[in-house]
């Protein structure tokens, strides 16, 4: 019989215990996604045809007040909030579709680190994020036949990359919810998500909402991330312009990524101490 | 031979029980079947597994939270706790294969998931090849693999799509991993035409199959199987177990598993643990606590064996 004394290293070969095992192991996250959404496809077309419907009925309320300007507005608001809730809730529904499963103790007892487990799930979110908010983007060009000429398209990527990583940073936070409660994990994130849509100015001006509520607007990423993305691509405004709402979205980025590794890690360990994460027994 | 928990035996009832401590090599007859095993010798540094004074409670998940009322959102509300596990201690050796058998709600499957870092003890430690549980977990991990006794999966993916995925997280490349699966999936008689089917149109066994295979193809250096031949067929359950001695033999893999069956553990196990009320009651060879058990009454079997130490009828239990 052979002797296991040696390192793991010297008794497996075949396993790529080092980065590149790391990496296969993102790359398995993405994979995983990708061929369950493939086996539900009809469902995902159903929820992306129904996002566009909504954002065309959405445009529509300003075509009817007859300000073109006030459309673009609204569909600006309606495709940008998609893309970064559809990237806040992709991590979170990720945990709770595992819990769901049973597969929670599978993933969480493999030798992977928890960073690379977050940051292949992530990679899945901004794929598919920009899959469904670039299809009703195109859906909103054709019906409404949006002229973007003036936009500044530099400006508007910048701002995309900025507030996505600043919501992905909450997302991971909140990928920890279905873990400590399966039944109510994710319900307590939709209505985190639900708290940001009411104060970061997605349909209409902050300066609308009630004042006790304003000052909620000043700590959603979503907030800046709009602002900055409307000057960009309605009035064309370019980096220096919108400089302002980019560093604070960049600082947003730097506080809500570690933030959200940490709080999850905090939270995968208390799971782990009151068993939290078996589904049975 | 360890006996446990108010079980005192005196001198006739130990017979002639050998110490693996005493005796590096012990002679065990099983099932007619004569084995000389080089149990190894019980040192620090081959130990793959050592648990000590592991203890765990849990709440007790009340199905009528009304009866509590508000009392529950205090802070400082004792909740009531039961205890799964109680001052468990166990080694094993390196390259062992040992066994640990008990009834349901023994504490069989908390104790595999205290040593798979899924869940942390709340007193004790637990050291797999010399790496604590709860201080590195993800050194820990890189050791292991686990079957459990519910083989979860993605459902609606296929056996080939959830073995590819728990190959990307154990590191092994596709075509290794392919090889590897393929190479067990034919060993353990599972049919390849069903391989691409959705995991929900599989039977029972044969989920436990894909689920074995999944352990399996991972090579681990601790091998923590729960209950892993549970709703196989007889042929089947041979299948495994011969790989699994294959494992131990080739690889060098030291298995942990939970049975209810109790030829499953004499065949297979190097030691057995009793495990009952989340206490270890006894622990010994197959033959060392058949011997206790044999104490001039008939012909002893590891069913009696069970029932002296935990007071439960085993057929009653089936």
């Amino acid at each position: 019989m052979r002797q296991n004394s040696g390192t793991a290293d010297t008794f497996d070969k075949t396993t790529h215990r080092g980065p590149l095992g790391e990496v296969w192991g993102a790359v398995g996250f993405v994979e995983r996604n990708f061929a369950l959404y493939k086996r539900y496809s009809g469902w995902i077309v159903v929820v992306t045809a129904y996002a566009a419907v909504n954002t065309i009925i959405i445009g529509l309320i300003g075509r009817a007040a007859g300000d073109e300007r006030l459309v673009l507005y609204l569909i600006i608001g309606s495709v940008l909030w998609a893309f970064l809730s559809q990237l806040f809730q992709e991590v979170c529904e990720s945990m709770a579709w595992e819990h769901w499963e049973g597969t929670l103790e599978v993933t969480f007892s493999a030798p992977l680190k928890r960073f690379t487990q977050l940051l292949g799930v992530s990679a899945f979110s901004i794929l598919y994020s920009l899959f469904k908010s670039l299809v009703i983007m195109a859906a909103m060009l054709l019906f409404f036949r949006i002229d973007l000429s003036g936009a500044n398209l530099l400006s508007a990527s910048v701002v995309l990359l900025a507030g996505s990583v600043s919501f992905l940073g909450m997302g991971i936070a909140s990928g920890v919810l279905p873990i400590l409660s399966r039944e109510r994990g994710f319900s307590a994130a939709r209505i985190f998500l639900a708290l940001l849509l009411l104060v970061s100015g997605v349909y209409y001006p902050i300066a609308v909402l009630p004042a006790w509520l304003r000052p909620f607007s000043v700590v959603s990423p979503a907030t800046y991330a709009l602002r900055s993305m409307r000057a960009a691509l309605l009035d064309g405004a370019g980096l220096a312009e919108i400089k302002g709402d980019v560093l604070i979205l960049l600082t947003f980025c730097v506080v809500t990524v570690p933030l959200g590794f940490a709080v999850f890690a905090v939270g995968e360990r208390w799971a782990k101490w009151k068993g939290k994460l078996k589904v049975d027994g | 031979m360890i006996v446990r928990d108010g079980y005192e035996l005196d001198e006739q009832e130990t017979g002639s029980a050998i110490s693996s401590e005493e005796s590096p090599d012990v002679d065990a007859t099983v099932n007619g079947r004569d084995e000389r095993r080089n149990v190894e010798t019980k040192t620090m540094d081959n130990l793959a597994l050592r648990a000590s004074g592991v203890v765990k409670r849990f709440e007790i998940q009340d199905g009528n939270r009304n009866r509590k009322g508000l009392r529950r959102l205090w802070p400082f509300y004792k909740r009531e706790t039961f205890e799964a596990l109680s001052d468990v201690n166990v080694e094993v050796r390196a390259g062992e294969i040992y066994g640990i058998i008990g009834m349901n709600g023994s504490g069989k499957s908390t104790f595999i998931r205290v040593i798979s870092t899924l869940l942390f003890p709340d007193e004790g430690t637990v050291e797999v090849f010399g790496v604590d549980v709860v201080k590195n977990p993800d050194e820990v991990r890189r050791m292991i693999n686990r079957v459990s006794v519910d083989a979860a999966f993605f459902r609606s993916l296929s056996a080939k799509e959830n073995l590819r995925y728990s190959a990307r997280l154990h590191g092994l490349s596709p075509r290794d991993a392919r090889k590897r699966y393929k190479e067990i999936l034919t060993r353990i008689g599972f049919d390849h035409n069903r391989v691409s089917d959705q995991v929900k149109s599989l039977s029972r066994g044969m989920k436990q199959k894909v689920a074995v295979s999944r352990a399996l193809m991972s090579t681990p250096r601790l091998l923590l199987l729960d209950e892993p031949t549970t709703g196989l067929d007889p042929r089947s359950k041979r299948d495994v177990q011969q790989f699994l001695h294959k494992m131990r033999d080739e690889e060098g893999t030291t298995i942990v598993i939970t049975t209810h069956d109790m030829e499953e553990a004499e065949r297979i196990c190097d030691r057995i643990a009793i495990i009952h009320d989340g206490r270890i009651v006894a622990e010994g060879t197959a033959a060392e606590l058949i011997e206790i058990a044999r104490n001039g009454r008939g012909e002893p079997t590891l069913e009696k064996v069970f029932f002296k130490f935990t007071g439960e009828e085993w057929d009653e239990y089936e």
